[in-house]
């Protein structure tokens, strides 16, 4: 390396986490900051344009808050989604950097709303942006032009020289050129590796072809495959992310949060055979409408249908698409391909099944069928009046778990449990140490900042 | 027609299109009140979207933060679809409805209320009074206004005009109200009307959170609505000076024209100071602003307002410093033409927003109670 490279910092990926990363490094001094981004200015941000909200720990009413989150609670959340695979020390840390980030995020020019319509389950919890996760970029991308950061668009990273686990310079590809950056530290915040077909496909196999990637198309994993070339280590499995039902008739790419399905507690849901899987009324949709996405996965040709009836319509948050309507079972099953003798049969024995009580969507309420397999728990009512309505589900992939190994620096290790000097990963690349698998709500946004924070600090004190 | 017909068909659709997906993300819920309204809905007939375009005051902080803005291919532009759907309520609720086409072409206001009423008024003065007749110099003392147009004529020929143009606010409030409250829901009582009130004289929903509005570009600033307070408070201020004035003329029997330090004067002057301070800013600001989230036929409509109300002040005050001077005859005349463009092109023209947003507030914060 040059005795005076061309930055002091760089950062790989302009999203939460990386914006977190450049704004720090330079609050903490490093002078000459680059944020290299994939993804053309309109679309920047990868998967973080498409958030919402973040999880954040509080002992008493604070901002948006009401009411206290106890690091505690926080804690036994984790523990249950990931069923204990989660690295305890890095989760307590970012469980207790979350109530800066929140405060950080604010004097960034980030702005918070109550939780949205629909959401309230999510109040005392999660604070949303206002506007969403574009417009907490732009508040990002402000600060950060305010106070002097160098942003290149269009620009993915194709190359990154490492030596010994440290590394000297970063190739960019810009139309056709390579141009290389030597840097003093290098912060990776390039998202998972969901929007890369080829290498779902070697984790699920050709069922992946028929995903949804709900975010940004730019987070194709080039950035963790580089590291893991170079020796980085890994954890997490290939095959686990956060996937759950979106309209089958969604976009491929970058639908976001709208191509959510969110009926499927209300009625029953099928596979191509027309026959039901799964208990729809386990639990409140937004504590399960996470795994449906791995469930329709396991289905034939991974596609499902979501059959409601006329009684629940308006029960619901609006779906993007119109649903296939029906005046009769067979004319639905019709719509949508399915065997009418079949769909009738499946919908008949779920109606004698159910043992009617009183049906209160807010509750876990006594409705329920009784000798069936799957049993629907709750909320089992017939479906027997016209019209009926239904919405073809597919998996949609949030984003991937599997990534780079770090410790409570944000410092990346490589194999011999070698921590790098001067390369730190930050978001969904390493959010894996934390979620071995399932999620909470929010907590996405949480590892990104606290772990972005962490490496632009760390990053800038290594460089200076 | 047929044409016109298809085209606010092709329009409504897409205001349906953007606002279920809106719907369905929400997550611009803390912006204003047109998505709290939304949510309200399951569906989008005219009626609702002309409600909830009339809710929108173009503040452009959902185009900003959409994540589906252009060239994302759901392509949402929630201002810009908002405010020709905004537009084409204002042509709805016209009366009489043939003269709603001025609503699609501002330019023909433009030049009626700029050039055409004011020469007509020049033509009957030099009819008159013959060139040097208006160029004549009369002291305070001679009721210098008056001896180019007397009381009595500018009594009636403003009467009658305000007349009507109080009577197609009114017809245009009754259609507007019938189209808002298909659905049933009443829009008037004292309390909504007061919520309502107070949310225009501060102009709530355009301070946002206290920052602003991001408005001429992406940057949130309180620019706009600081200049709209000049511009509207400069109108009320020369409608009180008016009102005064007409006390004083009536009531005391104290004939215009007025020392520079009685109220209508005081009134009058910071009026005009104000119509000439907001719509010089409003029309920087709009010079400057980005054209992405913006209906072209509805700035230049915006534009038409703000050049009328900006000629009148200028009128206005050289009138108040020229009065004794061979000068006052012509202003006079241009200062008259220009206010009587006004109040006929109000009922064709931006000065409409007014009416109907208060309109939509008021049905807005009545749903608010009820749900
Ligand atoms: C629809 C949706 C809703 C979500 N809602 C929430 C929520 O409400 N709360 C929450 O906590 N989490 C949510 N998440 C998850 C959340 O998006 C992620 O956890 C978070 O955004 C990760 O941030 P990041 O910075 O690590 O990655 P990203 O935001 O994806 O950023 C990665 C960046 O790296 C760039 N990049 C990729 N490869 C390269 C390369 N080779 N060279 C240069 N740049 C590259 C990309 O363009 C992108 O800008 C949601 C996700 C989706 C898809
Ligand atoms: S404008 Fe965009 S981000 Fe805002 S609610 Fe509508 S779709 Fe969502
Ligand atoms: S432009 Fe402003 S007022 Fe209009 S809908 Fe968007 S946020 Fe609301």
């Amino acid at each position: 390396m040059t005795s005076n490279p061309d930055y002091d910092v760089i950062v790989i990926g302009g999203g939460n986490a990386g914006m977190s990363a450049a704004l720090t490094a330079r609050e903490c001094g490093a002078s000459r900051v680059l944020v290299i981004e994939a993804a053309p200015e309109h679309s920047r941000g990868g998967n973080s344009r498409h958030v919402r909200n973040l999880r954040c720990m509080h002992d008493q009413a604070l901002g948006v808050f009401q009411d206290s989150y106890l690091e505690s609670e926080y804690w036994e959340d984790l523990l249950q989604v990931t069923g204990g695979r989660t690295n305890e020390d890095l989760a307590r840390l970012t469980i207790r950097e979350s109530e800066a980030c929140f405060r950080w995020m604010m004097q960034q020019g980030v702005r918070f709303q109550p939780a949205l319509g629909g959401t309230l389950q999510l109040s005392r919890t999660n604070a949303f942006f206002l506007g969403g996760g574009k417009a907490l970029l732009n508040s990002y991308y402000r600060k950060a032009a305010a106070i002097g950061i160098d942003v290149i668009y269009e620009s993915p990273v194709t190359g990154i020289t490492i030596e010994d686990g440290k590394v000297q310079s970063v190739d960019v590809t810009k139309d056709g050129q390579v141009k290389t950056f030597q840097t003093r530290a290098l912060v990776i915040a390039s998202g998972g590796f969901q929007a890369n077909i080829d290498w779902l496909r070697e984790a699920w196999g050709p069922a992946a072809d028929n995903f949804i990637i709900r975010g940004s198309p730019f987070d194709d994993g080039k950035v963790l495959r580089l590291l893991m070339d170079a020796g980085a280590t890994i954890t997490g499995d290939p095959d686990q992310c956060h996937a759950i039902a979106v309209d089958a008739r969604a976009p491929k790419f970058d639908a976001g949060i709208v191509s959510r399905v969110d009926c499927v507690s209300l009625g029953i849901v099928v596979n191509q055979e027309a026959k039901r899987f799964y208990d729809e009324g386990e639990d409140f949709w937004p504590k399960r409408y996470a795994i449906w996405g791995r469930l329709i996965a396991a289905q034939p040709d991974q596609i499902a249908y979501a059959i409601i009836d006329a009684k629940s319509s308006g029960l619901y948050l609006p779906p993007l698409t119109p649903s296939i309507m029906g005046n009769s079972i067979e004319e639905l099953a019709k719509a949508l391909s399915l065997d009418p003798t079949t769909l009738k049969q499946t919908i008949n024995s779920f109606n004698l099944a159910i043992e009617m009580g009183e049906f209160d969507h807010t509750i876990l309420d006594n409705c329920h069928t009784s000798g069936l397999t799957p049993e629907k728990t709750h909320w089992a009512r017939t479906i027997d009046s016209p019209p009926f309505m239904a919405y073809p589900l597919r998996p949609g992939i949030t984003f991937t778990y599997m990534g780079v190994v770090v410790n409570e620096q944000a410092r990346v290790m490589f194999n011999d449990n070698k921590l790098s000097p001067n390369i730190y990963a930050a978001g969904e690349i390493m959010a894996g140490n934390i979620l071995g698998k399932g999620y909470l709500a929010g907590l996405g946004m949480t590892i990104g900042t606290t772990f972005g924070r962490i490496s632009g600090r760390e990053a800038a004190s290594h460089a200076g | 027609m047929q044409d016109k017909t298809k085209e606010t068909q092709a329009l409504m659709d897409e205001g349906e299109r953007v606002m279920n997906i809106c719907n369905a993300c929400r997550y611009c819920e803390g912006f204003c009140a047109v998505f709290p309204a939304m949510e309200r809905r399951f569906s989008f007939a005219s009626e609702d979207l002309r409600y909830l375009a009339n809710l929108c005051h173009d503040c452009r902080e959902c185009y900003y933060a959409c994540q589906y803005a252009p060239p994302h291919e759901f392509k949402i532009n929630v201002p810009k679809v908002l405010t020709r759907i905004r537009r084409q309520s204002y042509e709805e609720y016209t009366w009489p409805a043939g003269f709603a086409r001025f609503f699609n072409h501002p330019v023909y206001m433009l030049f009626l209320s700029m050039v055409i009423i004011p020469m007509v008024f020049i033509i009957f003065g030099v009819m008159e009074h013959g060139i040097d007749g208006l160029m004549q110099v009369y002291t305070d003392d001679q009721g210098s206004f008056y001896q180019v147009m007397s009381h009595t004529q500018m009594v009636s020929v403003f009467g009658l005009i305000g007349l009507y143009v109080l009577l197609a606010f009114i017809m245009g409030w009754l259609k507007f109200k019938r189209d808002i409250s298909h659905d049933g829901t009443k829009i008037t009582g004292w309390q909504d009307m007061k919520q309502a009130l107070k949310d225009i004289l501060t102009m709530r929903y355009l301070g946002s959170s206290g920052d602003g509005c991001t408005y001429p570009d992406e940057n949130q600033s309180l620019l706009r609505r600081n200049f709209h307070h000049f511009t509207f408070y400069g109108f009320m201020l020369c409608f009180a000076a008016t009102s005064v004035a007409t006390v004083y003329h009536y009531w005391l029997n104290y004939p215009a024209p007025y020392p520079l330090l009685s109220l209508p004067v005081i009134l009058g002057t910071l009026g005009g100071i104000g119509l000439i301070i907001g719509p010089c800013g409003l029309l920087y600001l709009k010079k400057k602003r980005d054209k992405k989230p913006s209906d072209e036929i509805q700035s230049s409509s915006d534009t038409t307002l703000l050049l009328i109300l900006l000629f009148i002040s200028i009128t206005g005050l050289l009138l108040m410093l020229l009065r004794e001077t061979a000068w006052m005859g012509g202003l006079l005349l241009v200062h008259l033409g220009l206010v009587m463009g006004l109040f006929l092109s109000m009922p064709y023209g931006k000065f409409v927003h007014g009416i109907y947003r208060f309109g939509a507030l008021l049905r807005f914060t009545s749903e608010g109670r009820k749900s």
